[in-house]
């Protein structure tokens, strides 16, 4: 078969551009826990944070659904890490297109590179969002309010444009500077979340620690959704906090990081990210909401519990996690653009992210989109799972597409493709679609690759 | 030098927390919250860049 077909071509520049991670991770360069306890900590204290504690206030969350389906709900998510991915990670010490590679072949990797470049694409469109709405402060700009799809004002979008573009040039010119300033930021972030929150409490009528749960139950998780939005549950709290970040943790992607452990007990790390971030963090943007009368925009809320300082961190916390994951877009579309240079395609895709920010809905309807994200790449982390573990149980090969040179591994591809089917017909909300999804496209991959090997072997 | 930095910036996250604490206590008003946030996160991204170190490597 020729090596020059265009098909080759992409498949030689996408191992090209994972070549670096290509062999399994050796042993001098394991990472000891401090490492991973910032990365954690770092990366689940983000602009999103600003965002989903307004959302679960606006959606009528009872203040004790809140706390248990946060604590329990985080739980499961550490629990996620410490014993679905890392143990995984550590054995086989390869990251997720390495791993994918050899299980599914280059063309199902190619097609996960896509869909995860276009989720990044959007991901990074609500981070320029939460952005604007800092930038915006100063120049008295209407905010986008919670039930607003499209641009709400000419100063909203000439807003967004241009912290968009700020944003773009700034991956465009080196993505590792403001990544560092990320880490640098990320201790002084997280303390402004409760200092912000604990600064408005008086407002809402606390004036010792005493009064905190009567009024968190009176004004702030109230337990009735504001206007137009549906009611969340004890339930809708756990499955959202366990699944938010599913494609990381049940979805596998963060096999590439934790690869680098010493030890698998490091999954358990992550609960410096879950309860620093996706507690703490959750509860005092929630907090926030509340004394701005119900407000969600991030720049507002946080400039009212923190001043400058609050306006500042929102504009911080959205850029650094917009400019590293603009740039991971790039990265995996690459691929297909015609031989453009790394800067032209982080161009183009900072573009592409700018203008999806415009439109609102990308922060309003945020937590519907992190559970769309989850969802999508989950049943790729369900493949490992299942490969990993019960292959060889089952008597079955693995890494079959590497053994036989396949380039398309369609027992992966189909039951990617068919959980994701039944998982969007399925009549529940969103939220919970992800568990039942994980058994089923476990199900399904042991059944087509059962099929495919018992083929294989009859014809050889 | 390190640890005068390191000082400063330990210094900035203090007034980064500490008056949201004396505002909940009524020792101060919320607008000098403001400003000594404001202050503390000068002091925090004057200092911190400059004792962190950039990790070599991945």
């Amino acid at each position: 078969m020729s090596r020059n077909k265009p098909g080759n071509r992409i498949v030689e520049r996408l191992d090209a551009l994972n070549e670096f991670d290509r062999e399994p991770v050796p042993r001098q360069q394991l990472k000891g826990a401090g490492n991973f306890i910032g990365l954690f900590a770092g990366e689940h204290v983000a602009g999103t944070e600003y965002v989903i504690g307004p959302l679960f206030v606006a959606h009528g969350v009872a203040a004790g659904d809140l706390f248990l389906g946060l604590i329990f709900g985080n739980l499961l998510a550490v629990f996620s890490w410490a014993f679905i991915t890392t143990p995984i990670a550590v054995r086989t010490r390869l990251n997720l297109y390495w791993h994918l590679r050899k299980i599914a072949g280059p063309w199902v990797t190619f097609m996960y590179n896509i869909v995860n470049a276009l989720m990044f694409c959007f991901l990074a469109g609500a981070m320029i969002t939460v952005s604007a709405t800092a930038v915006g402060l100063p120049f008295g700009m209407t905010m986008p309010s919670l039930t607003d799809t499209l641009p709400n004002s000419a100063e909203w979008i000439f807003t967004v444009l241009a912290v968009g573009l700020v944003v773009t040039v700034l991956a465009v010119l080196g993505f590792e500077k403001l990544t560092h300033f990320g880490k640098i930021a990320a201790p002084w972030m997280f303390l402004v979340f409760p200092a912000a929150a604990i600064a408005v409490l008086p407002q809402l009528g606390v004036s010792s620690i005493g009064d905190f749960w009567r009024v968190a139950q009176e004004k702030i998780w109230t337990g009735v959704p504001m206007a137009g939005q549906s009611k969340f549950t004890f339930w809708h709290v756990l499955f959202f906090s366990w699944f938010c970040n599913m494609a990381m943790h049940i979805g596998m992607s963060d096999l590439t990081m934790m690869r680098f452990a010493k030890k698998w007990t490091y999954g358990f790390l992550s609960a410096f990210g879950m309860y620093l971030g996706h507690f703490i963090a959750w509860i005092a943007s929630g907090i926030l909401c509340a004394a701005a009368l119900g407000n969600v925009a991030p720049g507002p809320i946080a400039f009212l519990g923190a001043g400058i300082a609050g306006a500042v961190s929102v504009v911080i916390a959205g850029w650094t996690t917009a400019n590293p994951t603009i740039y991971r877009a790039g990265l995996a579309l690459q691929v297909v653009t015609p031989n453009w240079k790394r800067w032209r395609v982080t161009l183009f895709v900072g573009l592409i992210t700018t203008a999806a920010a415009v439109f609102p809905a990308l922060m309003m309807r945020l937590l519907d989109f992190v559970a769309l994200y989850g969802l999508l790449l989950m049943p790729i982390g369900a493949v490992i799972f299942a490969e990993f573990w019960f292959f060889p149980r089952f008597g079955l090969k693995r890494d079959f597409a590497e053994l036989h040179g396949i380039r398309f591994g369609w027992p992966v591809a189909l039951a990617w493709g068919l959980t994701l089917a039944v998982c969007f017909m399925l009549p529940i909300e969103i939220f919970f679609k992800g568990l039942p999804g994980w058994f089923l496209a476990v199900l399904l991959y042991m059944l087509f690759a059962f099929i495919q090997q018992k083929r294989i072997r009859a014809g050889t | 030098m390190r640890t005068f930095l390191f000082i400063i910036s330990l210094a900035g996250l203090g007034l980064t927390l500490i008056p949201a604490l004396l505002v909940f206590s009524g020792k101060i008003p919320i607008t000098l919250h403001y400003r000594l946030m404001a202050v503390g996160a000068l002091l925090y991204f004057a200092s911190a860049p400059f004792w962190m170190r950039r990790q070599k490597g991945k």
